[in-house]
């Protein structure tokens, strides 16, 4: 028995959602763990080192999602697989439903719990943007599971794992890649995957003052969000945006500064372990969903709040 | 002047209504030399010209409503609920459609699996502009089922662009979009913020893992519509005038197994009270986060 994790790599390592990915594969024990990847790969991509027994390695790089999805299908039914999972990140979310489909196997997307097999299979999900959960039960005998990216967290076993060659028929495609454009820049942390995220909005009233934003930021090796106004108004770039139409995060901790906490921004932050709201209205909505709250104006209480932070951690 | 600019506006007319009479006639001709799948490939090397889009849509709770359960938590309490066009659908997904059509020409269809309750954002969204509406016949099943409806209506219809929604906001799955895809055996181009046709060729800018992959595909695809693909658009009276008496068709469902069931919901436990920290002291918010929260 085995559990097949499809994993995307960066720079010839696995990126932090696939690792959580094969860390929720071993915490299931239906068996080895074995992974699927395509593209460069160096070593084994430091997955034996988080559950994967056996990386299943294809060499093509640029694959298109249903070359993808063929080649997962066969490296499932290759190694006796009744389950697959992924990340569902923006990877996760082009090749998942199309394995579900050739496998005929029952999928939850956008999974925050283990299976529970105390009754059937039954796994819990996301829904209403975070606003409820709602168990699953999936009845097929084939399934795919796609986690939720930071929500399950990574689980060192300091394993290696062996990588043997898949060579598939991954088929032809009508789809090119003509460029790629990383968002994220040298040094910075890509928001999805980020602990700790320093957010801000209208409040800080120009993109000329996002200074402090920065710098609070960096102290803490976090990265940087913001409200959907700000990023209409070009203040801030659109990858930034966080909330109902923007991406959807979970980080440990989340900042929200001079942001009055809309319904629609919420929905995209309220999976956060712990809200830190500073506004210098104590009215705004935000309160209600924070952990802990600062009435005060951002201009003030950041230059403290940063001093603060960098007396911690040079401690 | 004016008259002189009348007659050579009026001639401009006319040659262009020759110049698209021309137009009709040889894609008449071609059509009727060749069948179905032949069309379709031929028509995909010379030009996205007059595309045929179907646009999937489904309704959603407005955002602000209260999430509550019946039934021993099984159900969705619909007391109450506003329901909207998905906005994923509606924004991104159903504008991009229309733009492609009012700039290459062509027709955009709606579908939409789900109960006659469904016909209110039917009408909404061809009252933004899609010409004509279909509506499967079936109380929602999974995504799974949805997906079959959809790629069962589309198998024979000859759609250059299938577009939806990169998720509901009721579901948050993502998945449709896919299975249409693996189904009808087309590429699939998910979380997609821009969409434009150079000639024969559509070239997709799309959100990947760490940045923005910018692809080109050739023949018929299904695409996710991210933010960014479209600007939202208000209806306009004769738009909701029109939606009235556009076309909107009732088909029975396919037979189709659901693979997934909801079985029970659950609402997050509610936060605790906010602890205030004095804005003089952020050291303070540093300790409590260390040794409280424990998240520094």
């Amino acid at each position: 028995m085995s559990v097949l994790v499809y994993t995307d790599l960066h720079d010839g390592k696995a990126s932090k959602g696939s690792l959580e990915a094969l860390s929720y594969a071993s915490k299931m024990n239906a068996g080895d763990v074995v992974a699927f990847c395509h593209g460069t790969l160096n070593g084994d991509g430091g997955m034996g080192a988080f559950g994967a027994a056996k990386v299943l390695h294809n060499a093509t790089e640029n694959l298109d999602a249903g070359q993808i999805a063929k080649l997962v299908t066969d490296a499932a039914a290759q190694t006796g697989a009744d389950v697959v999972v992924f990340s569902h990140d923006n990877s996760g979310k082009a090749v998942a439903p199309r394995v579900a489909v050739r496998m005929n196997a029952g999928i939850v997307a956008g999974a925050i719990s283990l299976p529970d097999t105390s009754a059937g299979y039954v796994v819990r999900k996301s829904v209403f943007s975070g606003k409820a959960m709602a168990d699953v039960s999936l009845k097929t005998g084939k399934k795919v599971i796609s986690i939720v990216p930071n929500s399950f967290g990574l689980h060192r076993t300091d394993g290696t794992a062996s990588v043997e060659t898949f060579n598939g028929d991954a088929g032809s495609s009508s789809v090119k890649v003509r460029s790629f454009k990383p968002t994220s820049t040298d040094g910075a942390v890509p928001l999805p995957e980020a602990d700790i995220v320093v957010s801000a909005g209208r409040g800080m009233k120009g993109p000329e003052n996002w200074g402090p934003v920065e710098e609070l930021a960096s102290i803490f090796g976090a990265a940087t969000a913001c409200s959907r106004p700000v990023a209409d108004i070009g203040w801030r770039p659109h990858h930034e945006h966080v909330g109902q139409t923007g991406i959807a995060i979970r980080p440990t901790l989340y900042f929200a500064i001079g942001i009055s906490g809309a319904i629609q921004h919420l929905a995209g932050v309220n999976g956060s372990k712990v809200i830190v709201v500073i506004n210098k209205d104590p009215e705004a909505p935000f309160f209600k969903a924070a952990d802990y709250g600062i009435v005060g104006d951002a201009f003030e209480v950041l230059p403290k709040l940063i001093e603060a932070a960098k007396s911690f951690k040079s401690h | 002047m004016i008259k002189e600019i009348e007659s050579s506006k009026n001639q401009l007319f006319q040659k262009n209504v020759r110049n698209i009479m021309r137009a009709y006639e040889i894609e008449l001709n071609f059509r009727a030399n060749l069948s179905g799948q032949k069309w379709l490939s031929l028509q995909a090397r010379i030009k996205y010209k007059n595309m045929k889009i179907l646009v999937c849509i489904s309704k959603a709770p407005d955002t602000t409503s209260r999430i509550a359960f019946t039934d021993n938590n099984t159900k969705f309490d619909e007391n109450g609920v506003q329901y909207i066009v998905n906005p994923y659908d509606e924004w991104y997904a159903l504008v991009k459609g229309i733009e492609l059509k009012e700039a290459l020409g062509g027709n955009v269809t709606t579908i939409t699996v789900g109960g006659a309750d469904n016909e209110p954002i039917i009408r909404k969204a061809l009252a933004i502009g899609a010409d004509d509406a279909v509506r499967v016949d079936l109380e929602t099943g999974d995504s799974f089922v949805v997906a079959s409806q959809i790629a069962a209506y589309a198998k024979d219809q000859g759609f250059d662009l299938i577009l939806c929604g990169k998720e509901t906001i009721n579901y948050n799955s993502s998945l449709v979009g896919g299975m249409v895809a693996e189904m009808l055996n087309m590429p699939y181009l998910s979380l997609a913020t821009s969409l434009t046709m150079e000639g024969s060729t559509a070239i997709v800018e799309r959100e990947v893992q760490g940045g923005m992959e910018v692809l080109e595909v050739t023949g018929p695809f299904v695409l996710s519509a991210a933010k960014g693909l479209a600007e939202q658009r208000i209806p306009n009276m004769r738009g909701i005038m029109a939606a009235r008496t556009k076309p909107l068709n009732v088909i029975a469902a396919v037979s189709v197994d659901q693979t997934a069931e909801i079985v029970s919901y659950t609402l997050p436990a509610p936060k605790g009270a906010c602890k205030y920290v004095d804005a003089d002291h952020p050291e303070e918010l540093i300790r409590l986060l260390h040794e409280d929260a424990k998240v520094i």
